[in-house]
């Protein structure tokens, strides 16, 4: 629709409305989205810190002890934990998305949402446990 | 005295004043009223001059959405009493440019459902000899809750992208284009990817999902348009694994 919308531009008996910048403030529904929206650069940050932390250990042990040091910082902490809650909240939304997006059909029916979103979880789990065994050294 | 309710009503008559200002009006507050029926009980006995749309008054045809306590609602299907002891404010449709009252232009909105051909596409219509296109039950499940759409415009109010961006095609009209692509009779899905896959089609869309929320038929436009989503990125793999191969249909 590269066209311009059908209506005249400047019309001036119709009454046109322009949408205020903050309407995401004006019910709280708007404004989860909006997290969910904003939660995406928590996900982006993590990604850089993962890449980050790669680096510093293949650039030798001073890099990687500046890299725990920097870590360790409260400040940094603080911030690590609010983007790990937003990076839950990302997450959980998208999985419960995911049904929506995907209706899976068996026998002419379609599985009920759960069915769809269960697996998510499942594999969330299962990669989140393999994850943790490895690094609180399991062998 | 039986009870009553106030309806404070959008007026807006573009030969007397800028922009739009709110009238109160008492209506009796009966069990089986809708907002329609205040509205009609508005235009008959109080004043005769506000303006709206409606028609069927069950849910059907479509005219009668409009904003009621700022949620977009089919006034026909909304019963009064839900909103005791008022007051009940009701509004034109958001998003639209207001004609007068609570009347608003949909022409825009006309012109972008027919873009993605709301209609059975056929290469070749066969000939009437050779009977009608038959279809199973589980091929009709597969479309029928789409082509529950009556065009009531509910989801363009509720979409805060139709809200920000003009040009974006919007849910009813993208269901729509599901419902014929996923009919079995339909060979039409390629003419209308092509209008859908550009940013203002499907890719506008931020699945907020408020089109689904608001729906008063359960068409459920915003997971036509994540299924929209799916299919056009494995068309678009497709094409870039085998750009020889002829473009399926999308079926």
């Amino acid at each position: 629709m590269k066209q311009p919308p059908a209506y005249t531009l400047y019309h001036p008996k119709w009454y046109r409305k322009r949408v205020s910048t903050w309407w995401w403030t004006e019910q709280w529904r708007s404004f989860k989205f909006i997290l969910r929206e904003l939660s995406s650069l928590a996900v982006i940050y993590f990604v850089a810190l993962l890449l980050w932390l790669l680096w510093s250990l293949g650039k030798g042990p001073d890099k990687y002890l500046e890299f725990q040091s920097w870590m360790k910082d409260p400040l940094v902490i603080a911030f690590n934990v609010i983007a790990l809650i937003f990076v839950l909240y990302h997450s959980i939304t998208w999985f419960n998305l995911a049904p929506k997006a995907m209706p899976i059909r068996m026998g002419g029916k379609r599985l009920p949402e759960w069915m769809v979103a269960a697996p998510n979880y499942v594999v969330w789990l299962v990669i989140s446990a393999v994850v943790a065994w490895f690094i609180l050294g399991g062998n | 005295m039986a009870k009553t309710i106030i309806l404070e009503v959008a007026r807006y008559r573009p030969e007397q004043e800028a922009e739009p200002t709110f009238e109160s009006f008492d209506v009796p507050l009966n069990d089986d009223w809708v907002v329609l029926d205040a509205l009609n009980y508005i235009k008959d006995k109080l004043d005769g001059s506000l303006s709206y749309r409606w028609s069927c008054r069950m849910g059907v045809c479509g005219s009668c959405g409009m904003m009621v306590n700022g949620e977009p609602k089919l006034t026909c299907a909304t019963f009064l009493t839900a909103y005791d002891p008022g007051p009940i404010r009701v509004e034109p449709l958001r998003y639209f440019p207001i004609v007068r009252d609570l009347v608003v232009e949909i022409t825009d909105f006309m012109k972008k459902l027919k873009a993605v051909k709301p209609w059975i596409v056929r290469e070749e219509e066969k000939p009437i000899a050779e009977g009608e296109y038959l279809q199973s039950p589980e091929q009709l499940e597969s479309y029928k809750q789409f082509s529950m759409c009556i065009n009531c415009l509910c989801c363009y109010a509720a979409c805060p992208v139709v809200g920000l961006d003009q040009h974006f095609i919007g849910p009813a009209a993208i269901a729509l284009a599901q419902r014929y692509n996923n009919d079995s009779r339909d060979q039409g899905a390629e003419e209308r990817l092509d209008v859908l896959s550009q940013h203002e089609g499907i890719w506008g869309c931020t699945f907020n999902g408020e089109c689904t929320r608001v729906c008063p038929k359960n068409v459920d436009p915003a997971g036509a348009i994540q299924q929209y989503k799916i299919k056009a990125m494995t068309e678009w793999y497709k094409s870039l694994i085998m750009p020889w191969g002829k473009k399926s249909n999308g079926k």
